[in-house]
């Protein structure tokens, strides 16, 4: 177990520990818009971690530059889709 | 050994989608069963990622692109249905009151 394995493993971890989260807070906060707001930001930082391991545990550059634009393409598409979803779950309250 | 790390990686990841699953059943709105699909979506993102990652393999990272996309466009298809009229954009709401 090299240290870089030791790095890779321990960001893996820590993945898993924020995707459990998104999905507790999903589970467990009162309302739809603290869901949402846990959903969209615990999964996005797990997704990073596991795409910093992956980066490393490939080596290649061009993957880990592919891996980091996934990354992007999903914080993008979750703070887009995050904000719709608040809107439309507020007007279907028809709270303003 | 590391790929096996990345695949059970992947199959916790798995495990907590698949609880995500209680709040599509449970969940009062349909914001709250949007939100587990979109949940769904992300998760499966991470999963294809620690697959390519495991088994070193760069087709699956495009399904993982994929994946992305199409959560995306699912959950701009959710907010089109509950408001059809704009996505309750406020600067279009301005536009129609006065």
């Amino acid at each position: 177990m090299s240290v870089v394995e030791g790095i890779i493993a321990g960001l893996l971890v820590l993945g898993v520990f924020f995707y459990v989260a998104g999905t507790v807070g999903l589970l467990r906060f009162p309302d739809t818009h603290s869901r949402l707001h846990a959903l969209t930001k615990a999964d996005n930082l797990g997704l990073g971690f596991i795409v910093i391991a992956a980066g490393l545990h490939w080596g290649d550059g061009w993957i880990a530059g592919k891996l980091a634009l996934v990354w992007l393409l999903t914080l993008f598409a979750a703070g887009m889709a995050a904000q719709l979803v608040a809107r439309a779950a507020l007007k279907a309250e028809g709270g303003e | 050994m590391m790929a096996d790390l990345f695949m059970l990686t992947a199959l916790c990841i798995l495990i907590s989608v698949a609880g995500a699953l209680i709040r599509a059943w449970r969940g009062p709105g349909r914001a709250d069963r949007m939100m587990s699909a979109q949940l769904i979506g992300s998760g499966g993102v991470g999963i294809a990622v620690l697959i390519a990652a495991a088994r070193s393999e760069p087709a699956i990272l495009d399904v993982a692109l994929v994946l992305a996309l199409l959560a995306a466009f699912a959950a701009l298809a959710f907010v089109k249905t509950v408001t059809p009229e704009g996505a309750g954009d406020p600067e279009a709401d301005e536009a129609e009151t006065p």
